[in-house]
């Protein structure tokens, strides 16, 4: 899948806060489809600012994003349209707790892309009975686990059949052992050849799934390449002080 | 014993048989549900617009384009703000008297008046009901929701409104409860409301007793009724969580 054309081209990427935090300092980065880009730092480093920068959850103040040659931050571009193609999992699942699983599912599928409710059911049924979860499809969130509704939340968002996945620390407000069954999904999701953009304190996942590994640390891409590049042969200071306290 | 209750005997017939006196009651009960009502719509229909602008500002300002629109929301929102500052900061009765003898002044129609007095007055306890409602919603549920692509306005109706409206449902009920009660002074207007209407058996009468507790009773009896009522459907909504 891979042209070389990149899906996603980062420019220059600003972010100031009110109150003077300069979160993102100039981001350059490209990201071509069917590539796993997995962005690890310290908290505070604009990982997650740079991720939801993405789909302008985070409004960035200066700069430019272009996805599929799109400037997704000129005016008059449909920012809804644009989002339902980078569909976001959040470190708090925020599935909707007051509908049961399908319902969770099928809501956007049947609201936006005017999917007819059994086609849209039955393709939920199908990705629920992929992650495991063919049996829970009435439950409401409440009932689930952790790891249950991380399940839930990435197959809600594939069921807008995005083109890139972006994952903000999907793992990190799991119980240890529900890790697992989450990184699970999203291993098959990168062997499918989805692209995605993952920020994550995995570092076991960073390195056997990553193609590419960013290191941010305030606001920039302090270094990046392949896991072996990142892992084996920091170059940068500050990664191998990371690294030496997360390894 | 038998003595007392003769004598209630005796005053409940003189303070509701005799003359049909009871039928100002009727006439009273039937003037405080209507002001009630529409009071109740106005109210709700005012306390929505003005609760969608408010929050609409309040999530969207750092966000926003600064074009047209945004002013727009600028101005409608400090329109909202001074309108919930006067009609919180001001008693209802006062509201009700400028309404009737300034505002409306060449209006006789004093039902009309009071309903809308009443009603723009429960539009700003509502709103704010509501903004609260909407504010208390995990911010992770807009983005959820807009994440999958749904814009504004559609993450509000189909994500956001069914929780609010879930979570305000005792409170909003309890703003209605206090607006049926506060419809008791209607009478400053020359509406012969229930509490009127006890006060009117009173004043022929010269006895406080009959009347007056008559009036509490079927106050209160209505809001027992409202109450379980909001109770079935809060339990109703409930069920979709454990």
């Amino acid at each position: 899948m891979s042209d070389n054309i990149p899906y996603i081209h980062v420019e220059n990427l600003q972010k100031h806060f009110k109150g003077g935090i300069h979160a993102l300092n100039g981001i350059d980065c490209d990201i071509s489809s069917g590539e796993v880009v997995v962005i690890i730092g310290p908290s505070g480093s604009g990982k997650s600012t740079f991720l939801r920068s993405l789909n302008l959850l985070e409004m960035p103040t200066g700069g430019s994003i272009y996805v599929g040659g799109v400037n997704i931050l000129a005016k008059g571009v449909n920012i809804d349209l644009h989002r339902r193609k980078m569909c976001m999992v959040f470190q708090h699942f925020h599935l909707f707790p007051h509908m049961t699983v399908l319902k969770n599912m099928t809501l956007a599928p049947i609201k936006l892309l005017k999917q007819n409710r059994e086609e849209a059911e039955a393709k939920a049924r199908e990705l629920l009975e992929r992650v495991g979860l063919g049996n829970r499809a009435d439950a409401y969130p409440s009932q689930l686990s952790g790891g249950q509704k991380q399940r839930v939340a990435i197959v809600r968002a594939l069921m807008m059949e995005p083109e890139v996945m972006l994952f903000d620390e999907p793992t990190s407000a799991l119980d240890p052992e529900m890790v697992g069954e989450v990184l699970t999904v999203m291993k098959e999701l990168a062997a499918e050849g989805m692209t995605m953009v993952v920020v994550t304190h995995e570092m076991g996942f960073a390195r056997e799934v990553g193609n590419r590994v960013l290191f941010m640390d305030e606001g920039k891409i302090m270094e990046q390449g392949s896991p072996e590049e990142i892992f084996g042969n920091p170059k940068h200071p500050r990664l191998q002080e990371f690294l030496s306290k997360v390894l | 014993m038998s003595k007392w209750f003769t004598q209630l005997e005796e005053d409940f017939h003189l303070n509701f048989i005799e003359e049909g006196r009871w039928r100002w009651l009727v006439e009273g009960l039937g003037n405080t549900l209507i002001i009630t009502f529409f009071a109740l719509l106005i109210g709700l229909v005012i306390g929505i617009v003005v609760a969608a602008v408010r929050s609409t500002h309040d999530k969207n300002r750092e966000t926003m384009a600064k074009g047209f629109g945004y002013v727009l929301l600028k101005i409608a929102n400090v329109i909202c703000h001074i309108y919930l500052t006067i009609l919180r900061g001001t008693p209802i009765v006062v509201q009700l008297l400028i309404m009737y003898f300034i505002v409306f002044a060449s209006s006789r129609n004093s039902m009309l008046v009071a309903i809308i007095a009443f009603g723009i007055n429960s539009g700003a306890y509502v709103a704010e009901i509501l903004r609260g409602g909407i504010m208390s919603i995990d911010n992770g549920q807009f983005e959820a929701g807009r994440s999958l692509g749904f814009n504004y306005p559609q993450t509000m109706v189909h994500i956001i409104i069914p929780q609010v409206f879930k979570n305000v449902l005792p409170t909003l009920c309890n703003e209605f409860i206090v607006l049926l009660k506060e419809t008791s002074i209607a009478g400053y207007v020359g509406i012969v409301d229930l509490a009127k209407a006890g006060d009117l058996i009173r004043g022929r009468t010269f006895s406080a007793f009959m009347p007056l507790i008559a009036v509490a009773l079927i106050y209160l009896a209505m809001v027992i009724i409202l109450s379980s009522l909001v109770g079935v459907l809060e339990r109703r909504l409930r069920r979709s969580e454990r």
